[in-house]
């Protein structure tokens, strides 16, 4: 299987792509690690006139912590991403990146394409909703930071503006006596999850629920969240009566779709099954247990 | 689209050659190294990023060489199952795939070799898990996945042996 042709640049500069983007205008696409496009590309679901390579600009592969946030560079490998410092503090997003598709994937994919794409079924929207995480864009005329839940739109839509690149995702450091966990559930490793859900959370003493974060991944055009259902939550010690009526709350509000990762009711109960999972998994770890495993798909 | 659209260079060193071609820009690593360069140990099996058996090593590093246009790797170094056997010597790879039945038709084989180097690579004893893990990407049709795990840790303690 062939892409349909199209014009190759490789820009050695992030100022000189913006430009280029600009000037070759709505026919033209960025191209990061590739691993969302080129399948897109090769099943001619989309037939650009010029692909733009930013894949080299090392303007945007960093990973680096400043006083409150994690900084990573849009080009950040789910590779790079799993085995650094900034998952090794925030095990939610170590589940995530280090079970992205398999090993050749996350060699190449990165994050800031990934949220690009904006595949209904990817895991890094469900993820970042989580962490209250922030998308860097810029284009010619300047940058601006947007928070996920305004970044990510639509199935494969998002509010990058015509030009516009994602250059960076910025992650606040969880505060203390903070937890979380990811978890997915795929036929196979380099499927997309028939259904993934996360946790983020933090406890005050005595174990009572003091922020917490719920998202449904795959669920719907976008990840499922509810700032009313998250804000009932809190303020109470998380019972297992509490999480299940606030996954089966959630739930009500997803709408996957029936597809060959399975029907609308076999998600639902995944689902179901998955958040309230990555609840106690999410409470473990922030009463300071080493729990592994998430979903792992070997 | 017009029919004359530039070509592109591709400058690459394959196990340890340099190699150098004009492509066109949607040409695919897989159809450069086996089209190209006439080195058809890699193959093409499911072609959507699924299977793994056009697994090679960019700069050391697992990809699926389907997934990935030849442009985007120019300047890399790339190793191929071809570079395994050395003056009519199997690699303890090939060695250890053939002693524990780790392949019958062997289409999914060479992409099951170039994982497996790369997990050797980094982790000269790998656990069992380890190995499923590494080879998540890699899938196999006839053979089934349990000779193929026994295979990879007889590599390993071959590899260890040899020093």
């Amino acid at each position: 299987m062939y892409p349909a042709p199209f014009r190759y640049h490789r820009p050695a500069t992030l100022g000189s792509a913006l430009t280029l983007l600009a000037e070759l205008g709505a026919g033209a696409r960025p191209l990061a690690g590739g691993q969302s496009l080129i399948p897109i590309l090769k099943m001619r679901m989309d037939e650009p006139s010029d692909l733009v390579d930013i894949g080299r600009l090392t303007e945007l592969t960093h990973i680096r912590k400043d006083a409150d946030r994690y900084h990573l560079g849009a080009l950040a490998t789910h590779a790079r991403i799993a085995a650094s410092a900034a998952a090794a503090e925030i095990p939610a997003l170590h589940d995530c990146a280090a079970n992205i598709a398999d090993p050749q994937v996350r060699s190449l994919g990165t994050i800031g394409g990934s949220i690009s794409i904006a595949d209904p079924s990817s895991d890094w929207p469900t993820l970042l909703h989580l962490l209250d995480a922030q998308v860097v864009c810029r284009g010619l005329h300047g940058s601006r930071t947007i928070d996920i839940r305004d970044f990510i739109t639509d199935s494969y839509s998002n509010s990058l503006a015509d030009g516009e690149l994602v250059t960076e995702i910025q992650i606040p450091v969880p505060p203390a006596n903070s937890g979380g966990a990811y978890l997915g559930f795929k036929k196979a490793a380099p499927a997309y999850p028939a259904a993934a859900a996360g946790v983020q959370l933090t406890l005050t003493a005595g174990n009572i629920c003091q922020t917490i974060r719920l998202a449904l991944g795959a669920a719907g055009p976008v990840p499922v969240t509810s700032g009313d259902i998250e804000q009932s939550l809190v303020g109470e010690p998380l019972t297992e009566a509490k999480l299940q009526q606030a996954a089966a709350a959630l739930v009500d509000l997803s709408d996957p779709p029936t597809d060959a990762r399975g029907s609308a009711e076999f998600k639902r109960t995944m689902l179901h099954t998955l958040v309230v999972r990555a609840a106690r998994m999410a409470l473990q770890r922030a009463q300071g247990d080493v729990v592994k495993g998430s979903h792992d798909y070997a | 689209m017009p029919e004359t659209l530039p070509t592109a260079a591709v400058r690459v060193t394959v196990n340890g050659k340099p190699c150098e071609r004009q492509v066109e820009p949607r040409q695919l690593l897989v159809e450069f190294i086996r089209e190209e360069l006439r080195l058809t140990g890699t193959h093409i099996g499911c072609d959507t990023s699924f299977c793994g058996a056009c697994t090679v090593l960019l700069d050391g590093a697992p990809v699926k060489s389907c997934t990935l246009l030849a442009v985007q790797a120019d300047g890399a170094e790339l190793t191929t199952v071809e570079a395994l056997e050395q003056d009519g010597q199997v690699h303890p790879l090939q060695q250890a795939f053939s002693e524990q039945h780790g392949l019958q038709c062997g289409y999914c084989t060479p992409g099951m070799f170039m994982s497996s180097l790369a997990l050797l690579a980094e982790h000269p004893e790998p656990s069992p898990q380890d190995i499923r893990k590494a080879l998540s990407g890699n899938l196999c049709r006839c053979t089934g996945y349990q000779n193929i795990i026994k295979s990879v840790q007889t590599a390993a303690t071959l590899l260890r042996q040899e020093g």
